[in-house]
């Protein structure tokens, strides 16, 4: 369903990523681990078409993406939602949703939307910038699945927020794969929070996937090998 | 009480005048308000499309009187409309030729369209001429109305004033209620993570600088009811419209409104006093100062980063 073969990208001169081969199939949950500076978010940008493409391919539902620029790319069916979160601040909850929605919505947010969220639909009328963070990371998931998304990738979600809000947002991801049949690749350092969601598990150390396991047969002591210091 | 009511009608008559200017300066910047408050383009040649439109009312009153004499009262409409698309035309193609090359060199857009203004200024000069033009103005744009024997309001004020209202109106509603509106701030505070949620930040970009330009187009049409045409005209307005924006605080339509209010009302209240030069270094002085207090502009959004 969401296939990566020999994805190649980096920035300048270096080569960040190295031939990366994936292939996730509807309605798994896919974690990506791994220190900082591994490759997680180079992985996720030039996904998005955000840093440029050196070679590979990608493709969405039999549909190949890798030529593509960002936004059309969002068309053709993947969300993201990025490390940092970088909701827009100066403008309301519902705006910030709004900037997703297309254009055959009209502007109206879906209501499964703020059921999955309660909290939004509370605030909606205030300033994104003013929401603590568990709630910015909530309005970027929003904002992400109001594109109506085949594949959705989280970039680092659980980063700088309370481990009350963890637990929430892993039982809505959960919720959303259930309603949506949503694929989603998600990148993450603590092992806790993708042992909830994941069914498959690869660890990335420079550029390259190392370890590659299934939910049945992980062993929680290999992956955080890799994640300490 | 015969002094009272001559002082009434000064005080009214000045105060009308005052808020002409106003409706001059936020006419003017309310282009640029989107251009630099919004996108953060520094548009030198922002004057230039103004004069664009000016040309084009006097070009398109030149054609009336000659082959549809008849059509003379009404043209000014026609004018109104063929400015705006004249210079968002003019403008799609300077942000695609040029501007849309230059997003992440803010400073080297300065240079670019100060030059774009000089070949501007050239070209009018080419085609239409060193000396000033002016059109001729519609019946009903003549002379003044008197509510009261001593009141005395210029009919081309009025005229200003109620197209001022009109476009401040139609870009409050596409910016804050229409989904180009929501794209344009969305592109303005990231444009990489615009990208990422579906928004074509190339056509918004486009888009917004046409029409930018193009309510320039309209401002330049209506001050041909009030002044001449020359080639130079446009760059006489560019320090006064950026001085509107900058003071108000850039990305702020309310606190350009408000800029130009403030400084168009202290400008004019002591032009009574003393002489025109005089004033405007008054006005000046004062605006520096608010803004090495406030560097920010008057009005600012507050929100935690």
């Amino acid at each position: 369903m969401f296939q990566i073969s020999n994805l190649a990208s980096g920035y300048g001169q270096s080569q960040i990523l190295h031939d990366l081969n994936l292939n996730v199939a509807k309605r798994e949950i896919v974690a990506v681990m791994g220190r900082n500076g591994m490759g997680k978010t180079t992985l996720f940008k030039s996904l998005m078409g955000v840093l440029p493409q050196w070679g590979g391919q990608i493709s969405v539902d039999g549909c190949d993406i890798s030529k593509l620029e960002t936004h059309q790319r969002v068309e053709s069916g993947i969300a993201y939602v990025p490390q940092g979160r970088m909701i827009f601040p100066s403008m309301t909850v519902l705006e910030n949703i709004q900037t997703g929605l297309p254009a055959s919505a009209k502007g109206k947010v879906p209501d499964d939307l703020y059921a999955l969220f309660p909290v939004l639909q509370e605030m909606r009328h205030r300033k994104g910038g003013n929401l603590s963070g568990g709630q910015q990371q909530q309005l970027a998931i929003a904002r992400a699945l109001a594109t109506n998304p085949k594949v959705l990738l989280l970039d680092e979600p659980t980063e700088g927020i309370q481990p009350s809000i963890i637990k929430d947002i892993a039982r809505t991801l959960k919720e959303i794969r259930n309603l949506r049949d949503l694929t989603i690749v998600v990148s993450e350092q603590v092992l806790s929070f993708t042992m909830e969601i994941a069914d498959r598990f690869l660890v990335i150390e420079k550029g390259k996937f190392v370890v590659e396991e299934t939910r049945d047969k992980v062993d929680e002591a290999t992956i955080s090998r890799y994640l300490s210091v | 009480m015969e002094w009272l009511s001559e002082f009434g009608a000064i005080a009214a008559m000045q105060g009308f005048n005052g808020l002409s200017v106003f409706c001059v300066l936020l006419l003017m910047a309310l282009g640029l308000a989107i251009i630099f408050g919004q996108m953060g383009v520094i548009n030198m040649a922002h004057g230039e499309f103004l004069t664009i439109g000016a040309y084009t009312t006097y070009v398109v009153s030149v054609l009336t009187e000659q082959y549809a004499p008849f059509f003379g009262p009404y043209y000014f409409f026609l004018a109104i409309v063929l400015s705006f698309f004249i210079a968002g035309a003019i403008g799609w193609l300077a942000e695609w030729a040029m501007i849309s090359k230059l997003y992440q060199r803010p400073l080297d857009t300065l240079l670019a369209t100060w030059g774009l203004s000089l070949v501007m200024q050239q070209a009018f000069r080419s085609i239409f001429g060193a000396r000033e033009v002016s059109a001729t103005l519609p019946e009903w744009l003549m002379g003044s109305w008197n509510p009261t024997e001593a009141i005395d309001i210029p009919r081309n004020g009025l005229f200003v004033m109620g197209l001022t209202v009109l476009m401040t109106g139609m870009i409050f509603l596409m910016l804050y209620r229409s989904r180009w509106g929501l794209q344009v701030r969305a592109t303005v505070q990231n444009r990489v993570m615009s990208r990422a949620v579906g928004i074509n930040t190339k056509k918004v970009d486009r888009m917004t600088f046409a029409l930018g330009c193009g309510v320039a187009g309209v401002a330049g049409a209506a001050f041909t009811t009030i002044g001449s045409t020359g080639p130079t005209a446009g760059s006489l307005y560019i320090v006064d419209t950026f001085l509107v924006v900058v003071f108000g605080g850039a990305s702020s339509l309310l606190g350009t409104i408000a800029s130009a209010f403030s400084i168009a009302q202290a400008q004019s209240l002591m032009e009574f006093f003393m002489s025109g030069s005089m004033a405007k270094v008054f006005t000046l002085s004062a605006v520096i100062l608010i803004l090495m207090l406030r560097p920010q502009g008057l009005f600012s959004i507050k929100v935690r980063k």
